[in-house]
């Protein structure tokens, strides 16, 4: 038997539940437990310079590695920094623990110093939360954080700790829960069986299937699983924003993307369905356009291990509640040895597809003429030619991010790192943090725009202590170029706002903090400046491009349209 | 339609927090709430009156269950239920009203727990369109205070919410 104190279990508990990484920055009442850390080496903490920062890399993590992200921050306004990473995690089911220190538990109610109610404060944001009433009970709660962060659909749960809980003078016996068992929790393990034969049977006899898949495919680490599926049965596939690369986007049964900015063929594709199979895919609004013109002609079969995400805004004609990866894998083992009803039908399904990618062959944008100012669409391009469509990308939030999304080809999943559901601008540079650490080898990229850069700039701090080589490429079009597009589409062009008046010279900027900056104007001298950046993978370097300013990203889902309405540049609609 | 959900949760602080943010965090109605300890010390029951269509409610049991701190929930409304509130209210009672007062409140089988020479302050059990029924008929008389319990309810039959 072990006696610790609350500090020294926490630091134990980290040991022993293998995390490698953690994420904060201290303050006074979390100061006994970055005692506790001080006296161990195992954990390594990294230190930000922000704590959005501290969850943003946590979640990069997270993202990347399918493992909880642990971020640990003091009380009162370390807490409350924290909150946007929260919820960033929050609305894309990112696995994450966040251990808040507290006020000394006497004090808590009495408005003491650097006393927020954090619990309360991210009660809408968390899949739960625990205050820690007694020292002896850390471990257990620790646990159960842990397990409740990453199983079932994954979440961001808070665990508040008051100063006293870990007070180094008092010790209680430590032993780590290998298992917890919460009584009102047992995630799905598996679909029903008669809906899943049910689906299959739909599937078989479809004559103009899609699948639409999303982040959910992801998370569940059923990507595998999911292309062996489309690829029998040949039908197509598009993905959500957060589903990119579950299946791989360079084989020709994946239409891309869906949605608001997501690609013609597919939201035409989802449009003249008569059957869709989502899976782990929750009908938001960015994806559906108008509910009530959403796919006529489509039976909906939905998958996800959430009761509350299917028929939400959708009605689901077959439910099925379970994981991704055990229905898929149930459906495999009934797809196999069947074949197609109307193979003819669906011949013809993929004629009219391969028409609509015909049609917007080409024309997706203009190319710069030689010696303009370059588009952000050929930047990515190029970003994806010289990494091979191999790097992990992380985005911030604007038109840069629909670029990234467009622009560079996945095959793989947790390959783009972005913040689909919250839309937190900030989110790109300190995820691609949190991974460069954990995947040293592999090439990190944080595609970002000059406004969403200088809202966690100061993280080039962090990347400084710890040597962390992420490549930035700043798609500088100096203006929040997603307001702006939306100005000129809904406001006569009145740019309230959207301006970036003095930016500070990128170039200065980055050499103050002792990395690599380069400047790119022009078309030619682009490719070498990115082969540059990338030949040293320790070394951060930062890309200023300047991009037009004028660009829209298309296509664009018209508001309160069906999926297939849609302008495709400035001039052309649907 | 109005439905009665009837939950067991743990009885935990911030439970009853978290199953009331979740109704206004997701724009879901409450008309009455009502919450107390069972015989099992390490739960509470609530239940809820709410209204809404079948899509709705269908969201509200669904994100109930989702919370962590909710052990067990049953939308009574489904099937044949047993529903009461307790209502206690004070009434003016002078004059001729006295008797008045006193006539309504057997009719309604209600009783009469406290007096004073102006008011009488009246008990009253039954569900929730029996204690609005009484408080119409009192309207006349003059109702001075109401404090209801919000509904509480419970199945007929065998069927039994519990672990
Ligand atoms: C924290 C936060 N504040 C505001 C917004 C609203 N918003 C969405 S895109 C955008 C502009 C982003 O500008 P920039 O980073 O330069 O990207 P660009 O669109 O120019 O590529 C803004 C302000 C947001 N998403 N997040
Ligand atoms: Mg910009």
């Amino acid at each position: 038997m072990e006696l610790l104190s609350g500090a020294d279990m926490i630091a134990r508990f980290l040991q022993d539940e293998g995390v490698e990484y953690i994420y904060g920055y201290p303050g006074g009442a979390a100061l006994h437990i970055y005692d506790a850390l001080f006296r161990q080496d195992k954990v390594k903490h990294i230190l930000v310079r922000h704590e959005q920062a501290a969850t943003h890399a946590a979640d990069g993590y997270a993202r990347a590695s399918g493992k909880p992200g642990v971020v640990l921050v003091t009380s009162g306004p370390g807490a409350t920094n924290a909150v946007t990473g929260i919820a960033t995690a929050y609305m894309d089911s990112i696995p994450m623990v966040v251990l808040c220190g507290q006020v000394m538990s006497h004090l808590i109610g009495d408005d003491a110093f650097q006393e927020t109610d954090i619990v309360g404060v991210t009660r809408p944001i968390v899949k739960h939360s625990f205050s820690i009433r007694h020292p002896s009970e850390i471990p257990e709660v620790l646990k159960k954080a842990f397990y409740l962060a990453a199983t079932g659909r994954p979440g961001p749960v808070v665990v508040d700790i008051p100063k006293d809980m870990t007070a180094p003078t008092e010790r209680y016996e430590y032993v780590y829960p290998k298992k917890v068992k919460l009584r009102s929790y047992n995630p799905v393990t598996r679909g029903h069986t008669g809906q899943i034969k049910k689906a299959v049977e739909m599937m078989l006899k479809a004559k103009r299937p899609v699948f639409y898949t999303g982040g959910g495919v992801v998370t569940g680490k059923a990507s595998e699983g999911l292309t062996d599926l489309v690829k029998q049965l040949g039908f197509p596939i598009t993905t959500t924003l957060m589903g990119i690369g579950a299946y791989p986007q360079s084989d020709r049964q994946c239409l891309g993307w869906l949605g608001m900015h997501g690609s013609y063929e597919s939201n035409m594709a989802m449009h003249h369905a008569d059957l869709i199979i989502a899976i782990g895919a929750r009908f938001d609004d960015r994806v559906t356009n108008n509910t009530s013109k959403f796919c006529p002609t489509a039976k909906i079969i939905h998958v996800d291990v959430d009761p509350s995400s299917v028929s939400k805004t959708v009605r689901a004609d077959v439910p099925i509640v379970g994981p991704a990866s055990s229905v898929i894998n149930e459906m495999i083992s009934l797809v196999q040895g069947q074949s197609i009803a109307q193979p003819e039908a669906l011949a013809e399904w993929w004629q009219k597809i391969d028409g609509w990618r015909a049609e917007r062959e080409g024309k997706l944008y203009e190319p710069s003429k030689p010696g303009d100012v370059l588009k952000p669409q050929e930047v990515v391009e190029a970003l994806c030619r010289v990494t091979r469509g191999e790097a992990y990308v992380t985005t911030d939030v604007g038109q840069h991010q629909m670029f990234a999304a467009q622009y560079y080809k996945f095959d793989k999943p947790n390959r783009l790192i972005t913040s689909g559901g919250l839309g937190t601008m900030g989110f790109g540079f300190p995820a691609a943090m949190g991974i460069k650490q954990n995947f040293p080898d592999d090439d990190v990229v944080c595609v970002t725009g000059e406004g969403s850069f200088q809202m966690m700039m100061q993280e080039l701090s962090t990347c400084k202590q710890y040597g962390v080589g992420v490549k930035i490429v700043n798609l500088n079009n100096a203006s929040l170029g997603m307001v702006r597009q939306w100005q000129d589409l809904n406001y006569k062009s009145r740019h309230a706002h959207s301006y970036m008046e003095s930016l500070p010279d990128f170039h200065m900027l980055i050499e103050a903090y002792g990395f690599t900056a380069m400047t790119v104007n022009t078309l030619d001298e682009l490719e070498p400046a990115l082969e540059r950046a990338f030949a040293n993978k320790h070394e951060l370097v930062f890309l200023d491009v300047k991009v037009d300013p004028h660009e829209h990203v298309y296509p664009m889902q018209v508001p309160l349209g069906a999926m297939r309405d849609m302008l495709l540049s400035k001039t052309e609609r649907t | 339609m109005r439905h009665i959900i009837s939950i067991l949760m743990e009885n935990e602080p911030g439970a009853l927090s978290r199953v009331v943010g979740l109704f206004s965090q997701r724009n879901f109605n409450i008309e009455t709430l009502n919450v107390a300890p069972t015989e099992d010390p390490s739960l509470s029951r609530l239940t809820v009156t709410t209204i809404g269509d079948d899509r709705v409610i269908e969201q509200i049991t669904k994100h109930l269950n989702k919370l962590i701190d909710v052990v067990k929930l049953v939308d009574l409304t489904e099937g044949n239920h047993i529903e009461r509130e307790l209502m206690l209210v004070k009434v003016k009672a002078l004059g001729a009203a006295r008797d008045e007062v006193k006539r309504t409140v057997d009719i309604f089988r209600a009783q009469i727990v406290d007096v004073t020479p102006s008011l009488y302050t009246v008990q009253i059990t039954g569900d929730a369109s029996k204690l609005d029924a009484f408080l119409q008929a009192m309207a006349p008389v003059g109702i001075l205070e109401v404090a209801r319990t919000g509904v509480s309810g419970i199945a007929r039959g065998d069927k039994v919410l519990s672990l």
